[in-house]
């Protein structure tokens, strides 16, 4: 292979560039999505307890402290190689941000709120999907982009457990050092997840603007 | 429970025992609240004036006790069905803040399952009720309302789907003095057309009064101290505490709940301007007065003129002003007022602006101990 500028390398392996981008944004968001769900319900049932939410947050943070490495490593005997880890790995390290989130917007809507909706005769769930959940939304979405953000870096490492995404340049650049276009390709994966991550983030703030009410948009 | 007719409330021994705490915040607690009238629970912060109202809704359960609202065992319905048929309205309004006002408002309809029209229709025959025009304010956000504001859409979403009874937690603590007052008015108003079952919470004793069909006087563990009208507990307090919590100046609170329509008027000399100023004089002094009242040739009140100043040949322009003038509707707080300032008599007027009387300062102590007599009982 002869060397060539990184413009050159990205046009001539676009097709395999544009599906392994295409592959890591799916992942990262569909991670998001399932952690969204289980930090939610996870948040809902803790948030009226003090001791229930500071345990909650507590286990979250103790998994973000575990080196994506070493905990890909240990999921790969338990769940194999390939998406099954990475998809594992990346749903347990966005929970913190949106558990924590979720806690934080709940716990901060205003009781005389919920004492109006219980008083005019909403039953607890309606309270909790009609109202509570509806003003803990900006909250909720925030902790959502952070988790991307982390995940979309996180993601690029899930590559040492064979799964899916831009990881997989980066990584094979770095074992090929000093061969052709090795740097080029581990810039490629690198610029290629920057890039899509600030493009997310912009989604996030039209998604933030489209779902959020005019009455409590900051 | 009728939707449509007034119903009554029964509380009957009624306790409330929080978990953890040794002395239960409210203590067999036992009263019958009057239907079409509100009823104020005024007393210190503390007593369980709240969680007495609450127990109502079944916001909070009773430990023991039964409460029947309109005939019907309020502890055997389910709590949802039965909150949605009694208004609820507290101190910081508790708005929904990403619902519009018409939302809002709709809210509890909306629970019932009643058709958008119908709903749409609803909420703008609310807003107008409270005193908001429904085009400005249906499309609104509450946090781009005043407090008051926010207070008039709290009420609105309260009686939205008509219910017959209406519990009112503190609902003016929050606002200004002057826009409470405007409030305290409107609710009065309200009332006056609604003919609602309303509990009101307060611990201001003026808004009991200016409110309160009758007002229960709450010691501690909401113990009833005196439960009577407004004009019985300012006449005649139960006791010390009671008198205490009255505070000082309770004729003069009194004065604010009689009209001057409650008392026999008092009559002037009237004389129309055309009328040449040595008559005046004459029938001045047949009935021994020393003063005259001007009317215009409309019988409108102009000036009062003195017997010395009748000297002339005409009454165009002489004798001081009438400043002050009340109506029938007005308070004998306004007549006194008026008295004070006008330093003499103050003038009645009829709904055209013309002469109906005038109010003595005798009258008024007259009244006050004939009250006094009347309760002393
Ligand atoms: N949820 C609660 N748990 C325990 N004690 C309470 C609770 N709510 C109120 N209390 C206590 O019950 C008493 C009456 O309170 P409350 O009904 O709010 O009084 P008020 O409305 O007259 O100020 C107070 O001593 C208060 O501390
Ligand atoms: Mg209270």
């Amino acid at each position: 292979m002869i060397k060539v500028s990184l413009w050159e390398f990205v046009t001539d392996r676009w097709p395999r560039l544009a599906a392994e981008a295409y592959q890591h944004a799916s992942v990262v968001i569909q991670c998001t999505l399932i952690a969204t769900l289980v930090g939610v319900l996870a948040g809902v049932a803790v948030y009226r307890s003090p001791i229930g939410s500071t345990i909650a947050t507590a286990l979250a943070s103790t998994i973000l402290t575990i080196p994506s490495f070493a905990l890909l490593g240990l999921l790969i005997p338990l769940v194999g190689l390939g998406v099954a880890p990475t998809v594992t790995a990346l749903v347990l390290y966005a929970l913190l941000p949106i558990v924590r989130n979720t806690i934080v917007g709940l716990g901060g809507v205003d009781s005389a709120v919920t004492d109006a909706a219980r008083g005019i005769g909403m039953n607890r769930m309606r309270v909790l999907t009609l109202v509570e959940l509806r003003l803990a939304w900006p909250a909720i979405l925030a902790g959502m982009r952070v988790a991307t953000q982390m995940l979309m870096g996180i993601a690029a490492i899930a590559a040492y457990a064979k799964g899916p995404g831009l990881g997989t340049e980066i990584f094979s650049g770095l074992n090929r050092a000093g061969a052709a276009n090795a740097v080029n390709q581990a810039l490629a994966g690198t610029l290629g997840i920057v890039l899509m991550a600030l493009l997310i983030d912009g989604l996030y703030l039209l998604v933030a603007r489209l779902t959020t009410s005019r009455g409590i948009r900051a | 429970m009728p939707e449509q007719t007034s119903v009554g409330i029964e509380l009957a021994d009624v306790t409330k025992r929080y978990p953890g705490s040794r002395e239960p915040a409210v203590d067999g607690f036992t009263m019958t609240i009057n239907p079409g009238e509100t009823t104020i629970f005024v007393g210190p912060s503390g007593c369980g004036k709240t969680t007495t109202m609450r127990m109502i809704n079944r916001l909070i359960e009773p430990t023991s006790g039964r409460i029947v609202i309109g005939g019907d065992d309020a502890l055997s319905l389910d709590a949802d069905d039965l909150r949605r048929r009694i208004g609820y309205a507290i101190q910081q309004a508790g708005l929904f803040p990403h619902l519009t006002v018409a939302q809002n408002v709709g809210v509890v309809p909306g629970l019932l399952k009643w058709p958008k029209k119908r709903i749409e229709a609803r909420v703008e025959e609310m807003l107008s009720l409270v005193g908001l025009e429904p085009e400005e304010f249906l499309r609104r956000y509450p946090r781009q309302l005043s407090g008051g504001q926010q207070q008039r859409v709290g009420v609105a979403r309260a009686l939205a789907a008509d219910p017959p009874v209406l519990l009112m937690d503190e609902p003016f603590g929050a606002v200004d003095p002057i826009t409470r007052g405007n409030l305290q008015d409107e609710l009065l108003r309200l009332q006056a057309e609604l003919h609602k079952t309303i509990v009101f919470v307060t611990h201001d004793f003026d808004e009991a009064v200016k409110l309160g069909d009758r007002i229960a006087v709450l010691g501690d563990r909401s113990r009833i101290l005196q439960y009577d009208t407004p004009e019985a507990i300012l006449a005649n307090p139960a006791d010390d505490t009671v008198a205490g919590f009255v505070g000082a100046g309770a004729s003069l609170k009194q004065l604010t709940l009689l009209r001057v329509r409650d008392i026999v008027l008092g009559s002037a000399i009237t004389a129309s301007v055309e009328e040449a100023p040595s008559s005046v004089r004459q029938r001045m002094a047949t009935e021994g007065r020393k003063f005259a009242l001007v009317l215009d040739n409309r019988r409108r009140p102009l000036r009062w003129v003195h017997d010395r100043q009748l000297g002339g040949a005409s009454l165009a322009g002489i004798g001081r002003p009438v400043g002050d003038v009340v109506s029938t509707q007005s308070t004998l707080q306004d007549a006194l007022e008026a008295i004070l300032t006008e330093g003499g008599d103050a003038v009645v007027t009829g709904p055209r602006g013309e002469y109906a009387g005038t109010v003595q300062l005798d009258t008024v102590v007259a009244k006050i101990r004939e009250l006094r007599e009347e309760h002393q009982s």
